[in-house]
């Protein structure tokens, strides 16, 4: 165990994650308390509060803004938005690459933390999951509306057709189908099924019989029988270790978009690593913003404890250094190709009509966040929130820059172009943001966002008796 | 009571410890139809109740392996066979462009397999089930850990069973009724 004088020699010893001063879960805790303190947030009385009802209706009205821009899209086609050749991807594409890049966060904390045996990700994974559909189901929003004709999107599936036509499968917007469709599918499944457990819990804890039928259906009639929980366990691991790399291939996909395609600033092998933790970076920052303010309203401070908040931190500076690291290589290699569209391209975003975007991406990636080197900052929950949000931001305009000012600056000067977004570029962007808070809202209301069994063995593992549990098997102390 | 079939006879206790060593000390007492119910997932909890291995995996292999070959195969048959498009002598079957799409049906099969097979060799869905005639086994999603003995077991007798089973020391025993 870690004594305190021997904490700060980082080499020899390593902090023990569970016991001594800082745990991952505030003492005193029972398997009864962590399962009354999480279901009673769902199934208690009162927990329809004004602050919730304010929150979802704000929410709501943006979805019904969604659903005017897409009801004009229709009549009027995707003209009411700011794109023309050559800038045709403009904020549709931005906005898809930006959500489908914050769902991945929420993969990586429940599978990939899962195979390494990270036992911080057992209080946050829950909504983590929950994040990562609700933004892969605003990211599939973008290709279909900017199709123009979104009715038609079956045309994107291999079926059998009077046409006698098949999608093209060498192109990476058909890789990007399958790949969407696929990371969604799989994140649902994974989701449902840590939710069995859960809701048996909900189940017989309910008090009125519509919440007992309700959630009764939605555990399938778990009895917790010791031969199911051995083969849920190993069709957990089975499943975590198969969206492990389907997340890493999710990205690389959408970077195939750009890099396959010839145009300046999009035509280069790093791309693919760099997506993927340019995805991560982001999906932690809207892992925080979320998770900040839902551990104060809804005092969750004794589970998501300020550990929690410093190792996601961490995560986000690592992954931002990869990110700028990726940014200087970029800009090297444009330079050092010795390439004249590439350097012209560089060059444009640098000192061209967007470089304020630019050099706002630059602050808000690459500079701000270095604040988190500070343990104090880790640890102070207004200064991280501002800055998970800073780096969401940031985020968005990395892929603004990469996709319009890439476009708006081709080869040849008669394709230069600027791009101005219409007030239903934004409307559909602020659409999106409700529809994802409006399900958030929903899944926080009626479905534990914690989950119970994972907190339960957690309890077990840390309490006297000692670890007997098999979910995490504990590797022995270095 | 009498008048209805017996399902088996259940014994409460707090502790995953309490309900794996009662696990193994039923089966040393010659029971083979037992099962434990518990809030978490208890190591050797599953062995104690006689469950050696799952097929799980075996589905998640065969899921996979279907879904990355008609992947493949849809590509391949899409370009070759039905639809060959000559676009400068290239080859008809450029194959690294079909593995993108390979590799995400993959995972797809893998993934819904897995999911399929964990659900339908646990018997789920399953809306009814004896067990849940016992109030008390509402608490085995929360805090509790229950140890059953069917009644088809061939060493069952009420009466003695009974009594081993309150030889356990557990909180509560109860009868299960079919």
């Amino acid at each position: 165990m870690a004594s305190e004088g021997s904490e700060k020699s980082v080499v020899a010893v390593r902090p023990d994650p569970l016991h001594g001063a800082d745990p991952l879960l505030a003492p005193g805790q029972t398997l009864g308390s962590v399962t009354e303190k999480i279901s009673s947030i769902v199934i208690g009385k009162g927990n329809t509060t004004p602050g919730w009802i304010f929150g979802a209706f704000i929410s709501f009205c943006l979805l019904m803004l969604l659903n005017t821009v897409i009801t004009l899209l229709a009549i009027k086609g995707v003209g009411i938005w700011g794109i023309n050749i050559p800038v045709a991807w403009g904020f549709a594409i931005t906005n898809f690459v930006w959500w489908i890049g914050i769902g991945h966060a929420g993969t990586l904390i429940s599978a990939f933390l899962l195979l390494l045996h990270q036992k911080w990700r057992t209080s946050i994974n829950r909504f983590a999951e929950a994040m990562t559909i609700f933004a892969v189901m605003c990211a599939g929003m973008f290709p279909l509306l900017h199709m123009g004709r979104p009715w038609l999107f079956y045309y994107l599936l291999p079926y059998p057709n009077p046409m006698w036509l098949w999608p093209q499968f060498r192109s990476p917007l058909v890789w990007d189908v399958f790949a969407v469709s696929t990371y969604f599918t799989v994140s649902l499944l994974f989701w449902f099924v840590g939710l069995i457990p859960d809701m048996a819990t909900l189940r017989d804890r309910a008090t009125s019989r519509i919440k007992k039928l309700v959630y009764g259906i939605g555990s399938m009639g778990w009895r917790g029988s010791a031969s199911h929980w051995a083969r849920y366990e190993f069709a957990s691991i089975l499943l975590a270790g198969l969206a492990t790399p389907l997340v890493v291939s999710v990205h690389t996909v959408v970077s195939f978009d750009f890099t396959i395609a010839i145009v300046p600033g999009w035509h280069s092998t790093i791309f693919p690593p760099y997506f993927v933790a340019g995805a991560i970076y982001s999906g932690f920052a809207m892992v925080l913003t979320l998770a900040i303010p839902l551990r104060k309203y809804y005092h969750l401070e004794k589970m998501v404890t300020e550990r929690h908040l410093d190792i996601m931190a961490k995560v986000m500076l690592a992954t931002g250094i990869i990110v700028a690291y990726s940014y200087v290589m970029e800009m090297f290699m444009a330079f050092y190709s010795a390439n004249q569209y590439e350097r012209a391209q560089f060059v444009e975003r640098m000192t061209g009509q967007y470089a304020f975007v630019f050099w706002t991406l630059i602050t808000f990636n690459l500079v701000l966040p270095q604040f988190l080197w500070w343990r104090k900052v880790r640890r102070h929950e207004l200064a991280l929130f501002l800055i998970s949000l800073v780096i969401n931001i940031g985020m968005w305009l990395e892929r603004f820059v990469i996709i319009v000012v890439s476009l708006h600056h081709e080869y040849e000067p008669s394709k230069w172009f600027m791009f101005f977004p219409t007030r239903w570029d934004w409307a559909t962007f602020a659409g999106t943001i409700g529809m994802f808070f409006l399900l958030f809202y929903l899944f926080i209301r009626f479905l534990p966002m914690i989950s119970i069994v994972e907190m339960r063995t957690l309890v077990h593992e840390t309490s006297e008796t000692g670890p007997h549990t098999s979910l995490y098997p504990v590797p022995p102390e270095a | 009571m009498n008048s209805k079939a017996m399902y088996g006879l259940l014994a409460e206790f707090d502790s995953p410890e309490e309900v794996l060593a009662a696990a193994h000390r039923a089966r040393e007492a010659g029971y083979q139809r037992i099962d434990a119910f518990s809030p978490i997932p208890v190591e050797g909890l599953a062995e104690a109740i006689g469950f050696e291995w799952t097929s799980v995996p075996i589905f998640t292999f065969l899921g996979g392996l279907f879904g990355g070959c008609a992947g493949f195969f849809m590509c391949w048959y899409a370009n070759v066979i039905s639809f060959p498009l000559d676009i400068g002598g290239k080859p008809f079957n450029s194959w690294p462009a079909w593995i993108p799409i390979t590799f995400e049906l993959t995972i797809l099969g893998g993934a819904i397999a897995t999911v399929v097979a964990m659900l339908a060799l646990n018997g789920l869905p399953n809306p009814y089930h004896p067990v849940f005639n016992v109030e008390r086994f509402a608490h085995s999603t929360t805090d509790k850990f229950f140890l059953c003995i069917k009644s088809h077991d061939k060493n069952f007798d009420l009466q003695r069973t009974k009594a081993f089973l309150e030889g356990l020391k557990p909180h509560g025993v109860f009868e299960v009724e079919e």
